[in-house]
């Protein structure tokens, strides 16, 4: 998933051992209950219902607003992208070969209207899912029995034989038309999160759902704030999976710039800040402020996908002499430096399952990437005879993307093209780069792992599925199709449950694939910076939910 | 002796002014307001400067203004420096650009995020922003004469639907025609006749300020003509039988200039802003080029470590455009003395 407002992705964390090092560690000490946690945003990241949004700022949120099944283990290191048992009992035991895992609800939970959970509630949900098109659905929930005709035709989407409840004793069954080693993590995330039954089959927008979680929404109002409470029905069944929070209410607050919000924390008149402070606060904050910094480094990447059915990009040579051609290091400096992201140009990021350092986009091909080979980069050009074609790249118009479109252009031109670039709204960016009816030959982008699994970047960004012509939601932005790198895909799907050592070398094999076939510009692997106030104590940051906000406490 | 030639040259003086013409008399009076003057010299010294862009940077800053330097160095005082200087204290984050070395040389006013050199960007920025003002006022002037003479020469039908045409216009959001015109133009571009418009292309703010601003000059020269079209010797014209375009070119349109010229100083002002805010806003001038507008764009990242890289286009805007509002003041007092009315 991507980060940002619309549409991105989520999570991540990358946990890089010793991740974070900084002032903030988790105080291992008693917290206090009570007061208000006040964050800030620039804005608003659209709809509320968890089934929808598809946002880094509101699935950190919605973690601790809603439950599924099984969640990702609420702790403050690694084996924070660990799977464990939410509203269910305890984690099923793949059968059938991992295509069937068979749920049992824990009892006696209720959502913060007052009702109970039951397992009709856990249909009904997965039903919905694909009842309002939800964006994973095609993609995260479609091995579920019964999803191709749900996708076909939502509206009577029912899911037989996929989801099969039985209410007398408490469990609900999933039956998967193959075995798929990430299903745990898939439901893992909001969007398979468990709301009642009767919620309607409509986008919620700005209308609180139901959830389990320590936390309820009691108001939202995109242009002002996201007000959130206590649920006076939530009782703490599960410390690692739903802890019990500290503040009594959480304000989330949108409207002020990153530069407000930076002194608004400076100030002790707000908590935190979801926006990435602003480059030209960066020095200041680590100086003056830095015992209230917090550093972690991501499994993220920033990349420039170039269209692989577009020229010049259709031709693999020029995708390669991009790659050799860019000066990572440079790019580092546009970011912040290189205590804030790491030179990269491979897909997946380092610390990842799967990952194998690979480079050989470097002047020095190995492990690391060391300096451009902008001599080679020419070569390819000359060769694929495609020097002085008119080329365009689409950055968002925030200071970094189109400061990196900027350098990239004069990369392009050193290499002989007429490079232009248009910098346009970060909030139409990522799904205008994704349509195919746009034409747009190569852009800045970034992406952020939904779960901790190499197919989250791999498939997900660059198998021939992902790949839908002229759509908002086409996320292999590269439209890159290879069946060879497909078929090695599926091979490593299929040998996640009965093999999962073998899946791994898969997994690495199509890393390296893909980066040869350089579908994109992978250019480096992001740090999250969290500015926090005087008052948070046991600020504690999870690989896959960032900060979990509920977990702090306000002296 | 003394005395009888002193009476020969007042006659010959009042007689040339009895004789000079309204030009005459205008530029006479323009001479002798110095504040005008000031400005007028104002302007011909920033145009000069950001027409030797070129030459400032091949013979003075020694760097390609249009190119990111991020790893280039620089001598200071016998150091070596970082055009970008990571910052070593603390937790060492973030990367500094250089701030001005205040020196005829490189890196006078310092650089921006990319490295480049602010001082160089300035000038070649007042180009784009003077070229684009100056067209643009171009093209408006010539609309709104246009559309502002036959409205009030023809009257009648002709009048009340250029008049409805201008509404329409003046009541249309500049920025969100700005806004939607950038959008459409990203996939496709526009072509009106031989000229094509395609993204990022400078006739893009030329014609939405050309454009947008016709009314605010066309109904001045409308309200004019209507009164010209009652004064006594277009009257005499009719009833000594002149043809309807002989009266428009001898007996209106001299009439008009004056008041078009007037409006010159001020548009050039009025639209030097609102190129900048369009170029703010990533619709005028792209990148890499520059403008005053994108020059404050690159330096809103850098408020508070290096301020002057937003300052200094906000200040060369301000200049300039007071010194144009202060030599349009000048230019109607010579002009239309009478006259009192302000643009916007």
């Amino acid at each position: 998933m991507r980060t940002g407002k619309r549409l991105t992705a989520l999570l991540s964390g990358a946990l890089l051992l010793g991740a974070s090092a900084l002032p903030l560690a988790a105080q291992a000490q008693e917290g206090k209950m009570g007061g208000t946690l006040r964050l800030l945003a620039k804005a608003a990241s659209g709809t509320i219902d968890p089934h929808i949004n598809y946002t880094l700022q509101y699935f950190q949120i919605n973690y601790i607003l809603y439950d599924g099944l099984v969640t990702f283990r609420k702790v403050g290191d690694k084996t924070g992208f660990d799977v464990v048992a939410d509203l269910a009992e305890a984690l099923p035991e793949p059968q059938d070969g991992g295509r069937k895992y068979v749920f049992k609800l824990r009892d006696g939970i209720k959502f913060a209207d007052g009702s109970d959970v039951t397992t009709e509630d856990v249909v009904a949900s997965f039903q919905r899912i694909f009842k309002i098109s939800g964006p994973t659905a095609g993609t995260f929930y479609n091995g579920i029995i019964g999803a191709d005709k749900c996708l076909a035709e939502p509206a009577g989407c029912t899911l037989e034989g996929g989801v099969v409840a039985d209410a007398a004793a408490g469990t609900v069954t999933f039956n998967l038309t193959q075995p798929d080693g990430e299903f745990l993590q898939k439901i893992a995330i909001p969007h398979a999160a468990i709301l009642p039954a009767e919620t309607e089959l409509k986008d919620y927008g700005t209308d609180p759902i139901p959830g389990t979680g320590a936390y309820m929404i009691e108001s939202y109002d995109p242009n002002k704030r996201l007000k959130m409470v206590r649920n006076p029905y939530f009782k703490e069944w599960s410390k690692e999976a739903q802890p019990a929070g500290y503040p009594d209410e959480i304000d989330y607050d949108f409207g002020l710039t990153e530069e407000a919000a930076v002194t608004a924390i400076q100030n002790g008149q707000a908590d935190w800040m979801f926006d990435p402070p602003p480059p030209d606060r960066l020095a200041e904050l680590g100086t003056t402020y830095a015992s209230q910094v917090s550093l972690h480094p991501l499994t993220a990447m920033w990349y420039a996908p170039m269209n692989t059915n577009l020229a010049p990009f259709d031709d693999v040579r020029v995708r390669q002499a991009v790659n050799l051609a860019i000066d990572r290091n440079a790019v580092v400096k546009l970011f912040g430096g290189s205590n804030l992201a790491q030179p990269a140009c491979q897909i997946l990021p380092p610390g990842f399952p799967s990952y194998e350092p690979y480079c050989p986009y470097t002047a020095d091909p190995g492990a690391k990437w060391t300096a451009p080979d902008l001599a080679k980069a020419k070569a390819l050009i000359a060769e694929s005879g495609t020097a002085g074609q008119e080329v365009t790249i689409i950055s968002e118009d925030n200071v970094v993307s189109r400061a990196i479109g900027v350098y990239l252009q004069d990369v392009l031109n050193e290499l002989g093209f007429k490079a232009s670039v248009k910098p346009i709204s970060q909030n139409i960016q990522f799904t205008y780069i994704q349509n195919t009816n746009n034409k747009v030959q190569i852009s800045i982008s970034q992406w952020f792992q939904d779960y901790p699994s190499p197919s989250n970047f791999l498939q997900v960004l660059f198998s021939c599925a992902s790949f839908t012509p002229g759509s908002d939601a086409s996320v292999n932005i590269s439209g890159f199709c290879d069946e060879s790198v497909d078929a090695m895909m599926a091979e490593a799907q299929a040998a996640s449950i009965s093999d999962p050592a073998k899946a791994a070398k898969i997994w690495t094999a199509v890393d390296k694939a893909v980066t040869d076939a350089a579908p994109a510009a992978v250019l480096f692997t992001p740090k999250r910076v969290d500015f926090i106030s005087k008052r948070v104590q046991n600020f504690t940051f999870s690989p896959q939910f960032y900060w979990i906000i509920s977990q702090s406490w306000i002296e | 002796m003394t005395s009888d030639a002193q009476p020969l040259k007042q006659t010959s003086s009042q007689r040339r002014r009895a004789t000079e013409g309204p030009w005459a008399t205008a530029w006479r009076k323009l001479r002798r307001d110095r504040a005008a003057l000031f400005a007028f010299a104002v302007l011909i010294a920033i145009v000069l400067a950001c027409a030797s862009a070129p030459l400032y940077a091949d013979y003075v800053s020694h760097t390609n203004p249009f190119v990111t330097n991020l790893n280039g160095e620089i001598e200071i005082d016998g150091q070596i420096r970082q055009v970008l200087e990571p910052s070593t204290e603390g937790l060492g984050l973030g990367m500094t650009p250089i701030g001005p070395t205040w020196r005829f040389g490189p890196y006078a006013l310092g650089a921006d995020n990319q490295g480049r050199d602010v001082a160089a960007r300035l000038l070649y920025g007042g180009r784009n922003s003077l070229l684009i003002a100056g067209v643009a006022a171009t093209l408006c002037l010539v609309l709104a004469t246009f559309v502002g003479v036959v409205a009030g020469f023809f009257g009648g039908v002709v009048d009340m639907v250029l008049s409805r045409i201008l509404d329409v216009l003046w009541a249309f959001p500049i920025f969100l025609l700005a806004i939607s015109l950038s959008i459409v133009l990203i996939a496709q571009s526009i072509r009106i006749g031989p000229i094509e418009i395609r993204s990022g292309s400078l006739w893009l703010p030329i014609f939405i300020i050309g454009i947008v601003f016709v009314p605010y000059v066309a109904r001045p020269i409308r309200g004019q003509v209507l009164t010209l079209m009652q004064a006594e010797f277009v009257t005499a014209a009719v009833g000594l039988g002149a043809t309807p375009l002989r009266i428009l070119l001898r007996d209106v349109l001299p009439n008009v200039v004056t008041r078009i010229i007037v409006f010159v100083p001020l548009m050039l002002a009025l639209n030097m802003i609102i190129e900048s805010a369009l170029s703010f806003l990533s619709i005028g001038v792209q990148p890499p080029d520059a403008s005053w507008g994108t020059i404050i764009q690159d330096g809103q990242g850098l408020l508070y470590s290096r301020p002057l890289v937003a300052l200094a286009p906000g200040i060369a805007i301000v200049v300039t455009v007071l010194a144009l509002n202060i030599l349009g003041d000048g230019v109607r007092d010579a002009l239309d003395p009478k006259s009192s009315f302000r643009v916007a």
